[in-house]
């Protein structure tokens, strides 16, 4: 039997049993969630992937850091349901990798953004949000409005397609095409409108 | 799609989860336990030493400690006996996140509940009249709606001013509550429905349209727009450029102009054409908050009444079965 000391003067032993009574929290609390389809398959078939504008706009919301303020996880309360629409499921989110919860609020949810505003609303907020909403403290954006280039576009959606994300060849090839001529601004809307349509926004 | 309230966890996987936790948790005591039977000699010392002759005593763990430690283990228990833990076992009291969620909507039903059901029967006319539905409607509105119409309802560049009478698509009460459950778009093509036309063509098209309700223009250029105006616009604004509520089409002659009045602008949006967009509420909102939202944006001070031939409950009811 080892003893306290063994144990406290041999790496080997002190390292090993470490590292098990780390991993049980996580073998027990992470790994069965793989084999559970509720959080791994997509909710509904209106849960589709992002195509190549939506995923650039994508990259975008991350590189101005949007998650720092906003989250995307609306939790089953009512004062959230009645604000923001259906709470968030696991499976809407399967296609996110990774998934933009947040864990801060400073400006509103934006889970079921899709489709609250026009996009012309969107393109006015963002490049200055006083110019709609006079009581925002949200940062103006007035560099999106200039051309989107994202030259590893397919590379992303293949590294995605490695993670399972089901791109087909066609959609792949085309994506340069469909980002010919769009401006970051129109990338970003065109994600955002793209959020959380697929559960019904009511009760 | 799996919204109920199953945990689909395989039954593999809750064995194992089951079978950890227990195996962590009985664990726990019987280190416990052996640490506390183990015996300790008074005033032994572990063998460490620090700075010269500062030596550590080999003490057993405090009994205060000990203790809370057994009762954490005791509570670790029962809490997973009551509540979901086990893999997939639901717990003695069958909690879940939902549940928890459907009784709290359920309870707010029956206390908010009766208040739109009264008014949701009433015409909005008449709920417009009522001090208290004008309250809800504006908690509603600065919610749902300020965030393009302003908290004051008086709309900015692009998004309509609910407040002046002047509705791009009615404003009787039937008209609003459409507007509300379906939204609008609004479409303008580029140079209406001549694209042939050039700059200085479309620049004498926006003075004519400038003199029409009085802003400054070029009286030479205004005269070549009048007969471009009938090839191209009148399709949808009418000759008389009046416009027409029923398709969105703006009144030209009013003073009111939703994207600006600057030549500039006006040059910009009859080149490249506009689109605009009000979202549809109706599913999100649901049929009562729709109705004290109408009823809200018709008592502004702009809404009109409903046309004689349809009394406005009659009038009404379409709109209602429609968004179901």
């Amino acid at each position: 039997m080892l003893t306290h000391e063994q144990i406290e003067r041999s790496n080997f032993w002190m390292i090993f049993l470490i590292a098990i009574v780390v991993a049980v929290g996580g073998i027990v609390e992470i790994v069965p969630l793989f084999f559970q389809e509720s959080l791994t398959k997509p909710v509904n078939d209106k849960v589709k992937p992002y195509d190549a504008l939506r995923l650039a706009g994508r990259d975008i919301y991350i590189r101005e850091g949007c998650y720092n303020c906003h989250s995307q996880m609306i939790r089953p309360f009512r004062a959230e349901t009645e604000r923001y629409g259906h709470y968030s499921v696991a499976g809407e989110y399967v296609y996110d990798h990774p998934f933009q919860w947040g864990s801060k609020r400073t400006g509103p949810d934006l889970h079921r953004v899709g489709g609250r505003y026009s996009d012309q609303w969107h393109r006015i907020h963002l490049l200055n949000p006083r110019d709609v909403v006079p009581e925002s403290n949200m940062p103006a954006y007035p560099w999106l409005d200039r051309p989107l280039k994202d030259p590893h576009i397919q590379a992303k959606m293949r590294a995605l397609r490695a993670v399972g994300v089901p791109y087909t060849d066609q959609e792949i090839n085309e994506a340069p095409k469909m980002l010919e001529g769009k401006t970051e601004l129109e990338a970003l809307i065109a994600y955002l409108q793209g959020l959380g349509g697929a559960l019904k926004q009511s009760r | 799609m799996n919204l109920n309230n199953t945990l689909d966890l395989p039954a593999f996987w809750s064995m194992f989860v089951l079978v950890v936790t227990l195996v962590s948790v009985v664990g726990c005591a019987i280190f416990l336990w052996i640490q506390g039977a183990a015996k300790f000699k008074a005033n032994e010392v572990t063998g460490h030493v620090w700075d010269e002759d500062l030596s550590e005593y080999n003490n057993p763990l405090p009994n205060w400690w000990r203790y809370l430690f057994y009762i954490t283990v005791i509570f670790g228990f029962v809490y997973f006996l009551l509540y979901p833990g086990y893999g997939g076992y639901k717990g003695f009291f069958n909690w879940s996140m939902r549940d928890q969620y459907d009784m709290e909507m359920k309870k707010a039903e029956q206390t908010y509940g009766p208040k739109f059901n009264q008014f949701l029967k009433q015409d909005v006319m008449t709920v417009a009249a009522n001090p208290e539905a004008r309250e809800m409607g504006q908690r509603l509105f600065l919610t749902y709606c300020a965030q393009c119409h302003g908290s004051d309802a008086g709309g900015g560049p692009g998004f309509p001013n609910l407040k002046d009478g002047d509705w791009l698509w009615g404003g009787t009460p039937e008209k609003i509550k459409e507007t509300i459950v379906n939204g609008r778009t609004g479409v303008m093509t580029p140079k209406g429905v001549k694209p042939d036309m050039d700059a200085e063509q479309v620049k004498d098209v926006v003075h004519y349209v400038r003199s029409l309700s009085g802003l400054s223009n070029d009286s030479a250029r205004a005269q070549r727009g009048a007969e471009l105006f009938q090839q191209a616009c009148a399709a949808c604004h009418g000759a008389d450029a009046k416009g027409n509520p029923d398709a969105g089409y703006p009144n030209l002659t009013d003073k009111i102009w939703l994207h600006g009045s600057s030549e500039a602008k006006q040059i910009e949006i009859v080149t490249k054409g506009i689109t605009n967009q009000m979202p549809a509420f109706g599913e999100f909102l649901g049929e009562a908050k729709v109705h004290l939202l109408t009823a809200y944006v018709w008592g502004l001070g702009g809404g009109q009444k409903p046309a004689p031939a349809a009394a406005p409950v009659a009038a009404e009811q379409p709109a209602a079965t429609e968004q179901k």
